[in-house]
């Protein structure tokens, strides 16, 4: 990860984004609950969260595509929904869904958004090919955005949504539809934009993805349940990790998850990660001890949290506690 | 393969199909709405039967039996009597104008007419580029010296013995002598075929954009929804105006279409009418949640426009409520200017009576669909 840590350098800059309260309901359904966030200038935020979590409907409402029900959202330093219209032109908003146009060329829907954004003339065509060269379509210029490949079409969709050098960039879940390699490759362009001084809001449901943002926020039915780096996110997890080796894993877990001091068992292949209560004192000993008792084989060891229980512990956690 | 598998898959896509039905509420409610209100309407409002045509009078006599004539004339209940004139020369401006389609006038002489009985009584000015009405008037004609002549007594001067086969009414008939049909037609498809082509085109518009996906991105950019509209709108006058010229021209070529007032009028009517049904299309884009709605919409537009705008049925044949109604569509309106420009040689001018209620539909369909649709996906 190349860039600086530029969440610390913003911390005395007023936030890109500060919202308190934020609640929006779909007939019975409460999307997002009372959300109260700040998102410091100059860095990747992140909004990891499960499908269903709240996460489109709160970058929607930052954007002032949707009217809160309730709270405050303040947004570059403009109240929201109420000064939407001049919020448009500093920021970009990449949605989730492939939203360009299929049948106009790569070029030809630049060139749309590019005039929308009151470019024209010479400075247009210059900065079209630059954005060509950039994020590596000029092979692709005069072709159908349709008949592009998924990575092709993130970085067509991320150049569109950059055109006009947003203050501020919305991306939902940008990466859901792309392989590794690309996505990689777009998280690259990424920094990029940060290093350039843009803030970035990204959505994702990939820990790999979350793990490379500044700050996370960890959405769950609506409501905040974790935020924070996501590396003291994983030094602060309320639990302690064990990992078991076992050949019979399905049988290990059933025994494992029968302890009181054990809150969540994953299965990773023949690997087990298990979440244990961080009062327990030796909680590789106390499973090791478990197995021997069930007359089961299994290898125990303690681990460092990675951000998946975090955002297990943050999501699942709470529930398995009451 | 059997028989029951087949019938099971059938019917799985057969229900799946009303579930979709069940699901679209426009759509369900179409089914039965289509029927019934086209038929109620149509069944009520179509009429070949040609009645109130309205006609003014110059009577040029002013005697007892003058005013008999007319009366008689007028208990046939095919013209009603809307007005007077001095002259047969404001009969035929009022003609030109479209303000009326028969002028009745009696001249100064009636009592000697009446006297001799070897001239006509009195003459029928009649708009003949609608053949429909033509022969509707010149059924009167044939019937008159059955009819109107009983009007009169002999106390008006009337000595029925002395009435010959050409004492009547002489009819006169303008703008469509030959009484051709595509003459009557031709500028009226231009009205017909832009209104389907273009409501069309933009009725997809705005609705097109979302089951894209796109409409998610437009409307968060700087994009104002008018400037968004008026963009929209913008392709289609040029298209529009192509189609009226092909029409005009296939009329010409083809058909020997008289064009017998100015082209420039001519584009200009057909841009305030291609405006207003682009906006139309517009408005129904906004309303509509899918592309499959935007065309069920466009199709419950055009029906009653086709069939009560006096297209394809005398408009003055139509039952007072339904012309009420027919007022209401961009082509009832369009349809009298273009008839009266290419047709009667009208001046635009003297039409603005059916031109600013075009504007005032552009201004209308347009603000509604501007305001209909927000830059929000709540």
């Amino acid at each position: 990860m190349s860039t600086e840590p530029a969440s610390r350098n913003a911390a005395r800059a007023p936030p890109a984004v500060a919202v308190s309260g934020l609640t929006r309901r779909f007939g019975d359904l409460v999307a997002v609950d009372g959300l109260d966030l700040e998102i410091p200038g100059a860095s990747i935020y992140g909004f990891l969260g499960p499908n269903g979590s709240g996460k489109s409907t709160a970058i929607r409402m930052l954007c002032g595509l949707l009217r809160p029900d309730a709270g405050r959202i303040r947004v570059l330093g403009l109240e929201i929904p109420r000064r939407a219209e001049a919020l448009r032109r500093r920021v970009g908003y990449m949605t989730q869904r492939f939203s360009l146009y299929e049948d106009l060329s790569v070029r030809e829907n630049l060139a749309f958004l590019g005039r929308i954004h009151g470019y024209h003339g010479r400075t247009l065509r210059a900065r079209i090919g630059e954005r060509l060269d950039r994020y590596g379509l000029g092979g692709r210029a005069d072709q159908a955005a349709g008949t592009l490949s998924g990575g092709e079409r993130q970085r067509l969709a991320l150049a569109g949504a950059t055109f006009h050098d947003p203050e501020l960039l919305f991306l939902d879940e940008p990466t859901s539809a792309v392989d590794p390699e690309s996505r990689r490759e777009f998280w690259e362009h990424l920094f990029d934009l940060v290093a350039d001084g843009a803030t970035i809001l990204v959505s994702s449901h990939f820990m790999d993805e979350a793990e490379r943002c500044h700050r996370l926020a960890i959405l769950d039915e609506g409501r905040l349940v974790a935020e924070g780096e996501p590396e003291r996110l994983m030094a602060e997890i309320p639990a302690r990790v064990v990992e078991i080796l076992a050949p019979a894993p399905r049988r290990v877990r059933e025994a494992v998850l029968a302890l009181d001091a054990v809150l969540h068992v994953a299965q990773l292949g023949t690997r087990l990660h298990a979440l244990l209560d961080p009062a327990v004192p030796e909680p590789a000993a106390l499973l090791a001890r478990t197995l021997r008792e069930r007359g089961l084989e299994g290898e125990t060891r303690a681990v460092p949290a990675n951000l998946e229980d975090v955002f297990v512990m943050a999501t699942v956690g709470p529930r398995l506690a009451t | 393969m059997s028989a029951g598998a087949v019938a099971g898959r059938i019917l799985a896509v057969a229900g799946k199909e009303l579930l979709h039905l069940r699901r679209d509420r426009l759509t369900a409610g179409m089914i039965l709405g289509i029927p019934v209100v086209l038929t109620v309407l149509f069944g009520y409002a179509i009429n070949q039967d040609v009645r109130g045509l309205p006609a003014w009078v110059a009577d040029q006599a002013g005697t007892s039996a003058s005013r008999a004539l007319v009366q008689a004339l007028e208990a046939t209940g095919v013209v009603t009597v809307t007005g007077t004139a001095a002259d047969p020369a404001a009969l035929e401006d009022g003609l030109a104008r479209g303000r009326i389609v028969v002028g009745v006038y009696v001249p100064p002489d009636l009592e000697t007419r009446l006297a001799r009985g070897d001239r006509p009584l009195a003459q029928l000015l009649v708009d003949g580029s609608d053949p429909v009405v033509l022969s509707a008037v010149r059924g009167l004609v044939q019937q008159g010296r059955s009819v109107f002549l009983f009007g009169l007594r002999r106390e008006d001067g009337f000595r029925p013995e002395r009435m010959t086969a050409r004492a009547g009414f002489a009819l006169r008939a303008l703008y469509n002598p030959e009484r051709r049909s595509p003459v009557f037609i031709v500028p009226g498809l231009v009205g017909v075929i832009l209104t389907l082509t273009m409501v069309l085109f933009t009725a997809v518009a705005i609705v097109r954009e979302r089951e894209r996906g796109s409409f998610e991105l437009l409307v968060s950019t700087p994009v104002r929804s008018l400037e968004l509209m008026v963009g929209k709108i913008l392709p289609y006058v040029f298209i529009g105006y192509v189609q009226a010229s092909v029409i005009l021209a296939l009329g010409v070529f083809l058909f020997d279409l008289p064009v017998r007032g100015s082209l420039a009028d001519f584009y200009l009517a057909a841009g305030a009418f291609v405006v207003s049904i682009l906006s139309l299309g517009l408005l129904i884009s906004a309303l509509a949640r899918t592309q499959f709605q935007a065309f069920q919409l466009t199709f419950m537009s055009f029906l009653p426009q086709l069939l009560l705008s006096g297209f394809m049925f005398p408009f003055d044949g139509m039952p007072e409520p339904v012309q009420w109604l027919a007022e209401l569509f961009p082509l009832t309106h369009f349809l009298r200017i273009v008839r009266g420009v290419v047709l009667r040689d009208a001046e635009l001018a003297a039409l603005s009576a059916d031109l600013w209620p075009l504007g005032l539909f552009f201004l209308l369909f347009m603000s509604l669909a501007t305001t209909r649709f927000r830059k929000r996906l709540d």
